[in-house]
C-alpha cells in the first residue's frame, strides 16, 4: 500500500524560489492549452504571441504602465502584513487618493509643476491614509477587525468615485464615466527618451525605503516584535495601538499613491471603477512576494506583464474571456504552487502492521464501557 | 511485573544534524511504573513522541504485545492504547468533564447522553480513585483535577499505556502523593505506566524501574529499590562538576526598595487573583514567594511588572509611587521581570539572538541613534552577554527558538539584569531547565542581590527557596499567608501555609 505524506521542507533553496513559480506557470498553460485547443485554437500560436508581446519593447513599457498600480497596493499590503494587519482596503484606499490628487490637479490653483505636484502627492497619499484610518482606529482602541473594515470601505469609496465620475466631475460632452484630463504641465516626464514614466522612480524609492525602514529603524523592529511576539510587545511596553495606527496609517499612503501614478504618471485623468481590483491584486503581490517590498516590485511587474500579454491574445481571436481566463489560471497555479515550494510529498511503501486486536475494535477491550455504552 | 506490553528497539530519530535519540531501547511490563529519567534534551520527549506517533522514527522497531507495529498518528497510538497526559492539558474550560472525556471518545454518536456519560465517568473515578465531579466545567476544576481529567479521558478510550509528561510539575506535594496512589492503582489493574521526571526523589519512591535518558541514550535503567540519589545523579549528569550554591547569608539593608500595600488585581476571567497583598522588599533581597501555581503568582509578577494593572492598593518603588506608572517607566526606573512565559513573553522565539538583546530598548540610546538602530553598540551588547554568561548559540543571527531552554534563559536573565536593575521579580526562573544551567542562573541571582539588587523569586521548589532567599511569603489562593524569615521556618510550615492552612500567628509584612 501505497502512503503519501506531507512534509514541511526544513530549507528552500534559491534555485527552487525561483524555478517553482515558472513550473507552475507552465502547468497553468498546459491546463488552460487543453481550452484552447477545444475551441479550436493553437495553443502554441497564441502563447507564442503573449511571448511576443511580453518581450517587446512596448510590452515591457505597457508591463510598467500596468504594474505601477499594482506595485504601489503591494507594497501598501505587505506593509500592513509585516505587522499582521490585514490591509483589505488598498482599492478603496488607491481610490480615495486618486479623488483628492485629481481634485487638486483639476479644481486647484494654478501653480509651477513642482509645488503642484508635490502637493498632488501629499494629498493623494493623504487620502490613502485618511480611509486606513477609518478602519485603523477602532481596530486599535477597540479590536475591531481591520479585515473586514477595510474591505468594507472600499464599498463606500468606490461608490463614491464612481459618484463623482458619473457625475459632477464627468468631462463634459464625453460618453465615458471619466474627468477631464490634467494640464500637460502637470504630467510627470518619462525617464529619457525609454518612454517609462518617472512614477516608476518614485515606487523604486518607496520600496527601497520600506526596506531600510524594517531593517534599520527602531520603528521597524518594533513593527517586527509585534508580528512575531505579540506578548513580548507587551512585555517591552511597545504601544502597540500607535504601532496599529502608524502602519495601517502609513499602508493606506502608500495604496493612495496608486492613485497619484495614474494622475500625475499614467492616465492623467480619474474614471469610473479605476482601482479595478489592483488592491486585491495587491493581496496576492505581497503574498508572492513574501513580503519583501523589493520583490513586490519584481512580482507587480509581472502581473503587469501578465495583464498586457493576456490583452495581446485577444488579437488572435481569442475571445477575451479566455484571455481573463488564461490570466486567472496563472495566478492560480502559482499561488498554489506556493505549497510545494515549502512542502514536499514523501511517499511510504512500509505496509502498516498494527496488532489484531487494535485494528479490529479497540473499544471491546475498554473497561468502563462494560456499563453499557451502546 | 506482569507480561512484557511494550519494547522499544534501538530508536532513532535526528532533527538535521541533531540527535534526539540514539538507539534507545526500552521495555515496558503491564502492572509497572516506569520512570524516564533525564535533563532537558536528553531526548525524553522525543522517545514518548516517537511512541505516540507524533514523530515517525529514522530506525528501530517498536514492538506492542508481542507485534511489530509502526505508529503513524497519535488517534492510531491512542486506538492502540497508548495515551499520553501532556503537561499542558488539552481540555476545553468552557465544556464540562463529561463533554471533554466524550469529545475524546470513540464512539461518538451525533447526540451525547450526558447522564449516561457521567455515570461511566464516576464508575471510572470510583475504580481508580479519581474523584471528579463529571458535570462540572473544566474551568472551575484545580490542576488537579484537571489532570484527573486527562487520565480518565485515556483510560475511557481504553488505555494500556499511560505516559505522563512531568505530572507533578503542577501539584502541591500532597496533590502528588495522591496522584502517585491512583497510578499506582491503575498499575495494579495491569495498565503500564510511563512517568516523564525531573524529580529523583520522586522517582525513587514511586517507580518500579527507572530509565535514565542522557544525551539522547539510554545511560541507565534500574529496578527503583536498587536506584540511590549518587547513582541517579551520575547517570543524569554525568561527570559534570556542580557548584553546590551555599545557602545566602544574611545581610540585608533597611533600604527598602519595593512596597506593596494592600494590592489588589484580576486574572484575565476578571476574577480577584491577587488579594491585599502587601509586603515590602528591601535593597540586597531575595524575597522567595511560595505557593502552587496559580495561586496568584502570574498576577503578582505581572501587577509590579505594570502588565496588569492594580485595581486597589499602592505600588511604592524607592519612594515614587508607581502604581499608575507605564510599563516604560516602570522599566527605565529599573524593575526588571523575568516572566514565566520565558520564550513567548520574555523573548521573540522567531528573532535572532541581537534582536532580543534590544527587546525592552527598543528607543532610547542605548541601541538607538534617531530612530535608527545602532548595530555596533547591539552586536557589542550580544557579544558581551554571550561570553560573559557563556550562552550557547549557533550564532547570533540564528533564531533564539534554536537555542536551547537553558541558553534562552541565560540571555534573558542577561538582558534583565543588565544595567543594574533596582528590582528583579523572577519567575520560576529555573522551571523545566537542566541542572548545570538551573545552577548558573541561581547563581547570576544571587551575585545580583549581592549587587544590592533586591529580588522577588516566585518559585515552586521549596529547596531552591530554602537556599537563595532572605524571607518567604506564601501565596495560597491570592492571599498572602505568612512571611518568614528563612532561618525561622521549616518545610513544614511552609508546607502547610501553601495548602491554605493559616497559623494563628499573623503576618508580618
Amino acid at each position: 500500500m501505497h502512503k503519501f505524506r506531507v512534509q514541511k521542507r526544513t530549507e528552500v533553496s534559491m534555485t527552487r524560489k525561483i524555478l517553482n513559480p515558472i513550473v507552475f506557470v507552465l502547468f497553468a498553460l498546459v491546463f488552460c492549452g487543453i481550452f484552447l485547443a477545444v475551441l479550436k485554437f493553437n495553443p502554441l500560436e497564441v502563447y507564442g504571441k503573449m511571448l511576443e508581446e511580453i518581450f517587446s519593447v512596448r510590452g515591457v513599457q505597457k508591463s510598467v504602465v500596468a504594474g505601477l498600480p499594482l506595485m504601489f497596493t503591494g507594497l501598501a499590503v505587505a506593509f500592513g502584513y509585516r505587522m499582521n494587519l490585514n490591509n483589505i482596503g488598498a482599492d478603496g484606499q488607491y481610490a480615495m487618493g486618486s479623488i483628492l490628487c485629481i481634485w487638486f490637479a483639476l479644481y486647484g490653483p494654478d501653480m509651477p509643476a513642482v509645488p503642484k505636484l508635490i502637493i498632488m502627492f501629499v494629498l493623494a497619499a493623504a487620502g490613502g491614509a485618511f480611509i486606513s484610518l477609518l478602519a485603523a482606529i477602532p481596530r486599535a482602541f477597540w479590536n475591531v477587525s481591520e479585515t473586514i473594515l477595510t474591505m468594507m470601505l472600499n464599498y463606500i469609496v468606490l461608490l463614491f468615485l464612481n459618484f463623482l465620475m458619473y457625475g459632477p466631475w464627468k468631462e463634459e460632452g464625453q460618453m465615458v464615466a471619466q474627468t477631464a484630463r490634467t494640464d500637460e504641465r502637470y504630467w510627470l516626464p518619462d525617464i529619457g527618451n525609454t518612454g517609462i514614466n518617472s512614477i516608476v522612480i518614485i515606487a523604486v524609492i518607496m520600496a527601497v525605503a520600506i526596506y531600510f525602514f524594517h531593517k534599520k529603524t527602531s520603528k521597524g523592529y518594533q513593527m517586527e516584535v509585534i508580528r512575531r511576539g505579540p506578548a513580548a510587545a507587551k512585555y517591552a511596553g511597545m504601544n502597540v495601538k500607535a504601532n496599529i495606527i502608524f502602519v495601517l496609517g502609513i499602508s493606506g499612503a502608500i495604496a493612495g499613491l496608486a492613485g497619484f501614478a495614474q494622475v500625475g504618471g499614467i492616465i492623467h485623468r480619474v474614471q469610473a471603477d479605476l482601482p479595478n481590483g489592483a488592491g486585491y491584486t495587491g493581496i496576492v503581490i505581497a503574498y508572492l512576494a513574501g513580503l519583501n517590498p523589493l520583490v513586490v516590485l519584481i512580482v507587480g511587474f509581472l502581473f503587469g506583464a501578465l495583464q498586457i500579454s493576456a490583452v495581446a491574445v485577444q488579437i488572435t481571436g481569442v475571445p477575451s474571456q479566455i484571455a481573463t481566463m488564461i490570466q486567472g489560471s496563472i495566478m492560480l497555479f502559482v499561488i498554489a504552487g506556493e505549497f510545494f515550494k515549502r512542502y514536499k510529498i514523501t511517499r511510504q511503501n512500509s505496509q502498516p502492521s498494527l496488532p489484531e486486536k487494535a485494528t479490529e475494535d479497540p473499544k471491546k477491550e475498554i473497561p468502563v464501557q462494560e456499563g453499557g455504552a451502546e | 511485573m506482569g507480561e512484557l506490553i511494550l519494547e522499544m528497539k534501538n530508536i532513532t530519530k535526528t532533527f538535521g544534524s541533531v540527535t534526539a535519540n540514539k538507539d534507545v531501547s526500552l521495555q515496558l511490563y503491564a502492572g509497572e511504573i516506569h520512570a524516564l529519567l533525564g535533563e532537558n534534551g536528553a531526548g525524553k520527549s522525543t522517545l514518548m513522541n516517537v511512541l505516540t506517533g507524533i514523530y515517525k522514527p529514522d530506525g528501530g522497531e517498536i514492538y506492542y504485545k508481542g507485534k511489530k507495529v509502526s505508529i503513524r498518528s497519535p488517534k492510531q497510538a491512542v486506538n492502540m492504547g497508548i495515551g499520553m497526559v501532556h503537561q499542558h492539558f488539552r481540555l476545553i474550560p468552557t465544556l464540562s468533564v463529561a463533554e471533554n472525556v466524550y469529545l475524546y471518545s470513540e464512539d461518538r454518536k451525533f447526540m451525547l447522553n450526558q447522564k449516561k456519560m457521567e455515570d461511566m465517568i464516576r464508575e471510572c473515578s470510583e475504580r481508580f480513585n479519581l474523584s471528579v465531579d463529571a458535570s462540572a466545567k473544566v474551568w472551575q476544576l484545580s490542576v488537579g483535577e484537571q489532570q484527573r481529567v486527562e487520565i480518565i479521558k485515556l483510560l475511557y478510550r481504553g488505555a494500556e499505556i499511560l505516559i505522563l509528561d512531568e505530572p507533578s510539575a503542577v501539584l502541591t506535594p500532597q496533590e502528588a502523593e495522591q496522584m502517585f496512589k491512583t497510578l499506582r492503582k491503575m498499575a495494579d489493574a495491569g495498565k503500564a505506566v510511563i512517568v516523564i521526571s525531573h524529580k529523583m526523589n520522586e522517582v525513587m519512591n514511586n517507580a518500579n524501574r527507572i530509565t535514565v535518558l542522557k544525551d539522547g541514550m539510554v545511560e541507565d535503567t534500574m529496578l527503583a529499590k536498587d536506584a540511590t540519589v549518587e547513582r541517579l545523579t551520575k547517570a543524569v549528569v554525568g561527570d559534570r562538576q556542580l557548584e553546590e550554591i551555599k545557602p545566602k547569608e544574611g545581610k540585608v539593608s533597611d533600604e527598602c526598595v519595593l512596597q506593596m500595600e494592600a494590592v489588589t488585581a484580576m486574572d484575565d476571567k476578571g476574577i480577584p487573583a491577587l488579594k491585599d497583598f502587601s509586603v515590602t522588599v528591601h535593597k540586597g533581597e531575595i524575597f522567595g514567594i511560595a505557593g502552587v501555581a496559580g495561586n496568584g503568582q502570574r498576577e503578582l509578577g505581572e501587577v509590579i511588572a505594570g502588565l496588569r494593572p492594580a485595581v486597589s492598593g499602592k505600588l511604592i518603588l524607592e519612594g515614587v509611587d508607581v502604581t499608575k506608572a507605564s510599563i516604560r517607566t516602570r522599566i527605565s526606573k529599573g524593575i526588571s521581570f523575568i516572566p514565566e512565559d520565558r520564550l513567548h513573553t520574555g523573548l521573540v522565539p522567531g528573532l535572532n539572538l541581537k534582536e532580543n538583546v534590544i527587546l525592552k530598548e527598543f528607543k532610547g540610546n542605548k541601541y538607538c541613534r534617531r530612530g535608527l538602530l545602532n548595530f555596533s553598540a547591539i552586536e557589542k551588547a550580544a557579544e558581551r552577554f554571550v561570553s560573559k554568561y557563556e550562552i550557547k548559540n549557533g550564532g547570533l543571527d540564528l533564531p533564539v527558538s534554536l537555542m536551547s531552554g537553558g541558553n534562552q534563559q541565560k540571555l534573558l536573565i542577561a538582558r534583565e539584569v543588565d544595567g543594574r536593575p533596582a528590582l528583579i521579580i523572577a519567575a520560576y526562573p529555573v522551571r523545566g531547565l537542566d541542572i548545570g544551567a538551573a545552577e548558573t542562573i541561581r547563581e547570576i541571582l544571587l551575585e545580583e542581590s549581592k549587587n544590592g539588587t533586591a529580588v522577588i523569586l516566585i518559585s515552586e521548589e521549596l529547596e531552591e527557596i530554602f537556599k537563595m532567599c532572605d524571607r518567604v511569603g506564601v501565596l495560597c489562593n491570592g492571599e498572602l499567608m505568612g512571611v518568614r524569615g528563612i532561618h525561622e521556618t521549616d518545610l513544614n510550615e511552609i508546607g502547610k501555609l501553601m495548602s491554605g492552612e493559616r497559623n494563628e500567628v499573623k503576618a508580618h509584612a
